[in-house]
């Protein structure tokens, strides 16, 4: 168990490490890679704080395997985070479907006055 | 100033038609249908929507005289027709009928279509290759799919539609301001009628010939059909649930 959760530690470090270099480098924006820290830091600190651990364990009735409640919960955190996403990836569509609507018919009513400036 | 513009002011307000036509990499049909329509409606302007086709879909539909508007990349075919939809309520059209790009609908038909738009008092006109016809040039697949969505539609919308998934469609402009706000935007047809449903609008279904395509192939494959049911569906059941109120029994029989 020790072992697995050494290896949680690291991999809820690294995902830390790399969120902050993206967005250092500008590839995500800030408001996006809060969720992301959230989720990383969720699983840092259940994969030290081990009686923390356990009483979560307790709670969701899986107290022969303490780690699973550590699965569940970042399971459940990351979840929340996909339908957060999805949420924004169907406001971007609908707006970018509305702008190239909007700019294909700014588009024609130029041609149109420059068509009607030329006669 | 554009056809267009030039047909809005000039004609009386209750004849003021548009034919839209979608259209995607449609270069070896769409000029054929443009001169369809300006032999069968010779002074109503035609304007091609073109969804970003990587062919000389534009070239030929100009050169045929239609008016063209051009999307700067693709956004299937509800957003295509929706573009068509803002761009014909923005002028002022009291009236657009809808003729695919691919040459499938009889460009013959749209003096009937325009006459039960006019004259019905229905918001929404549907050429339907059923209601005399025997839905020929229609696939196996496609009339299991119509006779299945017509089974799931009959309860919805209160009375039956016998060819849901034409796109053979005539709107006057109550329609066109609702479809110009919201339009269903991957599989329009189906969900298009639902939408107008829960306006209270009315629908009626015009006779109509069914042409086979022009040129090239339907994209349609068994896998593409089920999660076209399973899409439609979906999209079905979200507007109903969206319907504010409900509808009394005796607006629905219209």
């Amino acid at each position: 168990m020790d072992r697995l959760l050494n290896a949680m530690t690291v991999l809820s470090v690294l995902l830390i490490v790399l969120v902050l270099v993206s967005v250092r480098r500008a590839r995500i924006r800030v408001e996006y890679s809060v969720s992301w820290l959230i989720g990383a830091v969720v699983l840092l600190v259940l994969s030290r704080t081990r009686w923390l651990l356990h009483f979560i364990a307790d709670a969701v009735g899986v107290v022969t395997f303490p780690p699973l409640a550590l699965f569940l919960l970042v399971g459940c955190v990351f979840l929340v985070i996909f339908y957060r996403f999805s949420m924004i990836i169907s406001q971007l569509k609908d707006d970018n479907i509305a702008l190239a609507q909007r700019v294909a018919i700014l588009e024609y009513h130029i041609q149109s006055l420059k068509d009607q400036a030329a006669v | 100033m554009s056809a267009l513009e030039t047909n809005t002011g000039g004609k009386a307000r209750s004849t003021r038609l548009l034919i839209l036509v979608p259209a995607f990499n449609e270069e070896g049909a769409v000029g054929g249908v443009v001169r369809a329509v300006h032999q069968a409606m010779p002074d109503v302007p035609v304007l091609v929507v073109d969804d970003c086709s990587q062919d000389a879909t534009v070239t030929v539909a100009r050169g045929a005289g239609a008016e063209v508007l051009a999307l700067p990349h693709h956004l299937g075919l509800g957003g295509c027709v929706q573009a068509g939809y803002k761009l014909a309520f923005e002028l002022g059209y009291e009236y657009v009928i809808r003729v695919d790009g691919d040459g499938q609908h009889d460009a013959r038909d749209i003096p009937k279509m325009f006459e039960a738009l006019r004259g019905s008092g229905c918001e929404m006109v549907i050429g339907s290759r059923y209601v005399n016809g025997d839905g020929t040039n229609t696939s196996l697949l496609r009339a299991a799919g119509i006779r299945f969505f017509r089974a799931v539609l009959r309860p919805i919308l209160g009375k039956p539609v016998r060819d849901p998934t034409s796109g053979f469609v005539g709107v006057n402009r109550s329609a066109l301001e609702v479809f110009s706000r919201s339009f269903p935007l991957e599989y329009p047809e189906i969900e298009a009628l639902v939408v107008l449903q829960r306006r209270r609008f009315r629908f009626v279904e015009v006779p109509c010939r069914m042409l086979p395509r022009r040129t090239g192939r339907s994209s349609i494959t068994p896998m593409k059909s089920i999660y076209y049911i399973v899409h439609v569906l979906l999209g079905v059941f979200v507007n109903v649930l969206k319907y504010e109120r409900r509808i009394p029994k005796e607006s629905r029989r219209a």
